[in-house]
């Protein structure tokens, strides 16, 4: 009885919590909805769970409005613009991978309303993790995103190679926390706290500690198991194939973009002081990261195979500002935000191009985009921007993020920054390579049977593709969009 | 200069007037092929007429000045602005890209090649040209890349879909080595921003390429200079094509559809050798300097071995490509040169280059789509059996070869003769060396332009194609070849009207080169 007067409740700030609120007050009302109603509720889950993600950008505008930085359980949650610019752009790529769920999942005989109430909860998780400040929110964060996501990935019960996705994706991330709880043990025991804060004071003194060293490669490698750097890559692609194609969007983006988050707050804020550690790391893990996956990408036959290197080397762009981090840290964080934005929207867009050309010609093989230029003449120029904007090729999209890492490497400078650029640089090159074999199936060689029947484009499904094209084309039109956010956010981000 | 009122808008529409054709018949349906070309065409030649009005504008008293500025902010996170304004470089060239497009069109009015489909043809065409006009415009370097880049897709598709058997390859080829140059310009172009200093010694961080003319690189140290040099060398020297990174020019050449052909010669290769005059030597004078003797060196290279490239063809289009690489060497040697005299020739040799070679690129397309092929071995008579047509092709020859009085002359002669006296601390033994060897180019020239028109144009038809009918030029190509042919001659016997408007932009680069050698 003692203990359980002597605890007082922390002060909740029930403003700065409303989006996590508001999102987990629709996960249950999904969840109460389907009980009650039972099958008639199918038609309204993609819209309940679609007006949830929308009610959650509400509270996130007003705390933009007002502007305040908040802090919460001394330090370990705080909402910041850095945290509602990740917020929103979290929401609003759940929002876009929902209206790409619609028909997919609404025809394949699935369970509709827990994928919903599933997804929405990862969500949540991913809403939490930009706003956690300290190795535990952090880690609860994490699995509360990631455990939904492996149960989606198996989604296609009846497929041997759902199953496969899913198990393997659960055993790869499963043993990912396992390393990075046993990381963050390491940095707790040197620095007697939790928050990033004390951490960052603890770490920048005690210089030469091994032990350091040693629990902080480890926190960094179970975050690139999560963003799959190489060579922690190797569930990426087999889970992305046989994963149903909308969860696949969603870990490619969303899930990726939450580990660069816990990644940002971590590098600049926890381990800031011992760059001689963090830098090394990251150089060499980009550069492995960009050059094999892109490498890899080069021989596969099936697009979402495919999309799924090319996102393991645009995941080895993402990590490129990590290597300069103390030189060029504003830059930096800058560039991350960037280009999860502007990749989060293109490599959605490509995703649904890949969901409407498959509901026609029910492959998932390059091959199978031939001519669809003459039939489908719309989706294939949709999917050239898209796959121009991932190339990085002015105007579309792309172009920005990959100027922002260069804007980072060589505002740090020296010849490291420079050889990274270099690299980054040939990359961009091969990276086209294999985005153009996409581009000959889909203008230069005629369909493969000779069907040429136009592809139907469903509601959700169009809503999606302008959605994803629009923004596309407008940040590589206008940048400044996007920039906006990425300067806003690196201002709270490096405090 | 004060610009004002419609005149604040005139380089922009020029830039963009084709873009809202593509736009528009994005919206019309496939079938009204009429309504299509009258739009495509209609927006192109818009542009054009604002073009003319641009030059009509012009104040050639102050040609070394950029006119019509406008200066709007567009990227503010990154001091990115939207700067276009044109001076005395950027006007020919703006006029040539204007030009060749409608010309492009019209010449493609009724025989848009295999596989069809007149609309995606047009549509890429017109995005083409705003990219290309843009970069002839464009003051920031952002801005610049921009557009610079927006060339490659539409190219890359002209290339891909409508061009010959080899195309997946030559496409391919073409976009992944300019994709790498300008990637690595893109680099030089952001430690430009991060390191130029202004005569203060305060740093600048701009893109505004009229800021960073003026500090022609006055604080960065020498040995990055040369860097950031090598980086805007591999993304403009990529585009000339400058050797050894010429490959995929006369693959691109021969496989593309002919307007594409012409395009690509006429005026995607100029921005490369723009890029160098407008970029990279006003703005690393120092770099420029040192790297001079090795783009001079490569250039002549380039001139003997095209040339001689030209010898072992077998097929017209390639040879013509690869004479392609040998005239933008002459181009290449005039601008290493670093003199008023070499920059003035080389700008000269750009405009030459792509009404000559344009003219060229046309034929071939003609005597393709007459012969169905364009194996010079099996060619012969075109003087009997089309002589309009190889009248023409025998006036481009001559021009090409450098005649005196065609305007492919005043290219070449001056770009060599300048080579004999290098601007200040350059080594003049090694440049009176590489003019020799351009000199001997010439007469390479000659010998392949003139061996190309013999066995094409002399002789009696072959036999296989002595049943049919081989018609002559007809009236689209008469509308399409007419102004180049006139620029030919008018430029030959004028060449005035290009050097006057150059002169006083290419004297302000070479002073400051100067100022810098003096210094150093």
């Amino acid at each position: 009885m003692e203990v359980l007067s002597a605890f007082a409740r922390p002060a909740l700030d029930w403003h700065a919590l409303a989006p996590e609120l508001t999102l987990l007050a629709f996960g249950t009302l999904i969840t109460v909805v389907d009980v009650v109603w039972d099958e008639r509720s199918k038609r309204t889950m993609p819209t309940l769970a679609g007006l949830g993600l929308l009610a959650t950008l509400l509270p996130i505008l007003t705390l933009a409005v007002d502007g305040t930085d908040r802090t919460m359980f001394g330090g370990a949650y705080v909402v910041d613009d850095f945290s509602l610019v990740l917020k929103a752009l979290f929401l609003i790529s759940g929002y876009v991978v929902i209206l790409m769920s619609v028909d997919y999942i609404r025809e394949g005989d699935y369970y509709e309303n827990e994928y919903y109430t599933l997804m929405l909860t990862s969500l949540l998780g991913m809403v939490m993790m930009s706003s956690s400040r300290d190795l535990i929110s952090v880690f609860v964060a994490l699995e509360l995103l990631s455990i939904p996501a492996y149960m989606l990935a198996a989604w296609r019960k009846g497929g041997p190679r759902s199953n496969e996705a899913g198990l393997k994706y659960y055993l790869m991330g499963v043993f990912a926390s396992a390393v990075m709880l046993y990381g963050m043990s390491l940095v707790y025991g040197l620095a007697g706290s939790t928050t990033f804060s004390s951490i960052a004071q603890a770490l920048s003194e005690g210089a030469a500690d091994p032990v350091a060293i040693l629990g902080i490669l480890f926190v960094l490698i179970g975050f690139a198991f999560k963003v799959s750097a190489v060579p922690f890559h190797t569930w990426a692609p087999d889970t992305y194939e046989g994963a149903p194609t909308p969860v696949t969007a969603f870990l490619a983006v969303a899930s990726k973009a939450a580990g660069m988050v816990a990644l940002i707050q971590l590098v600049f804020v926890a381990f800031m002081g011992r760059d001689d550690v963090v830098q090394p790391f990251f150089w060499v893990i980009s550069a492995l990261t960009m050059t094999i996956g892109n490498l890899i990408a080069l021989r596969q036959t099936n697009i979402v195979r495919l999309l799924a290197y090319s996102g393991v080397a645009q995941g080895g762009f993402m990590l490129v500002p990590f290597a300069v981090a103390s030189e060029a840290p504003a830059r930096a964080v800058e560039a991350v935000v960037i280009y999860m934005a502007i990749y989060a929207f293109m490599n959605l867009g490509a995703f649904s191009v890949v969901l409407a050309v498959a509901r026609k010609t029910r492959s998932g093989e390059i091959d199978s985009y031939g001519g669809l230029f003459q039939y489908a003449p719309g989706l294939a120029v949709a999917m050239t921007i898209f796959l121009a904007a991932l190339a990085g090729i002015p105007p579309a999209g792309g172009w920005f993020a990959k100027f922002g890492l260069f804007r980072a490497l060589l505002d740090a400078g020296g010849g490291w920054a420079a050889a990274l650029g270099v690299i980054v640089a040939v990359n961009t090159v091969i990276a086209f390579a294999y985005y153009a074999r996409v581009l000959v199936q889909m203008w230069f060689l005629p369909a493969p049977d000779g069907d040429e029947r136009p592809i139907a484009v469903t509601g959700a499904l169009g809503a999606a593709l302008v959605i994803t094209l629009v923004a596309t084309m407008a940040f590589g039109v206008l940048p400044g969009l996007v920039g906006h956010f990425g300067e806003v956010s690196v201002l709270s981000a490096l405090g | 200069m004060e610009v004002t009122g419609f005149d604040t808008w005139v380089l922009s529409l020029a830039v963009f007037l084709p873009l809202v054709g593509a736009l528009v018949i994005m919206l019309i349906p496939k079938v009204y092929e009429t309504e299509l070309k009258l739009v495509a065409l209609g927006s192109s030649l818009i542009a054009l007429i604002v073009g003319i009005y641009i030059a009509i504008q012009f104040d050639y008293g102050a040609a070394g000045e950029l006119q019509f500025v406008v200066d709007k902010g567009w990227i503010d996170v990154i001091n990115s602005r939207y700067i276009v304004g044109l001076d005395g470089l950027s006007l020919p060239l703006l006029l040539l890209s204007l030009v060749v497009v409608p010309l492009c069109l019209i010449y493609s009015w009724n025989h848009v090649p295999e596989p069809g489909n007149t609309k995606a043809f047009f549509i890429l065409i017109l995005i083409l040209s705003t990219g290309m006009n843009g970069s002839f415009v464009a003051q920031d370097m952002i801005l610049f890349f921009v557009f610079f880049e927006v060339v490659l897709l539409p190219m890359y598709f002209l290339i891909g879909v409508w061009g010959g058997e080899d195309r997946r390859y030559a496409s391919l080829k073409f976009f992944l080595y300019t994709l790498f140059g300008s990637a690595l310009m893109i680099i030089s172009f952001l430690a430009l921003f991060f390191l130029s200093k202004d005569a203060a010694g305060e740093f600048l961080y701009t893109f505004d390429m009229r800021a960073l003319t003026d500090a022609a690189g006055v604080g960065i140290i020498k040995s990055t200079q040369v860097w950031i040099f090598a980086g805007l060398f591999m993304g403009f020297g990529i585009k000339v094509p400058m050797f050894p990174f010429h490959t995929w020019l006369p693959d691109a050449h021969t496989q593309a559809p002919t307007v594409g052909s012409v395009i690509l010669a006429a005026v995607l290769l100029k921005l490369g050798t723009y890029g160098f005059v407008r970029i990279a030597i006003p703005f690393l004078p120092e770099a420029a300097i040192a790297w001079a003797p090795w783009i001079g060196l490569l250039a002549v290279i380039g001139i003997i071995y095209g040339a001689l490239g030209c010898l072992a063809q077998k097929d017209m289009k390639r040879l013509i490509a690869f004479s392609s690489v040998a005239h933008m060497g002459f181009v290449m040697l005039g601008i290493a040169t670093l003199t008023d005299f070499g920059i003035n020739a080389a700008i000269f040799g750009m405009v030459a280059h792509g009404l000559i070679t344009g003219m060229l690129f046309f034929v071939a397309g003609s005597v393709k789509e007459r012969y169905h092929t364009l194996e010079i071995s099996r060619l012969g008579g075109l003087l009997k059996s089309a002589p309009k047509m190889g009248w023409i092709l025998g006036f481009a020859s001559m021009a090409s070869l450098g005649l005196p009085g065609l305007a492919g002359f005043w290219g070449e002669f001056p770009a060599i003769l300048s080579a004999y006296n290098p601007g200040a601390g350059m080594p003049e033994e090694t440049f009176r060396t590489y003019m020799v060897i351009a000199a001997i180019g010439t007469v390479l020239a000659a010998g392949y332009l003139l061996w190309l028109f013999q066995r094409t144009a002399f002789g009696e038809p072959p036999e296989e194609f002595a049943s049919q009918e081989i018609k002559d030029v007809n009236r689209d190509e008469w509308i399409a070849w007419l102004p180049f042919l006139i620029g030919i001659v008018l430029f030959g016997v004028w060449p005035n009207l290009i050097f006057n408007v150059t002169d006083d932009v290419v004297s302000g680069i070479t002073a400051s080169v100067e100022a810098i050698a003096a210094g150093s």
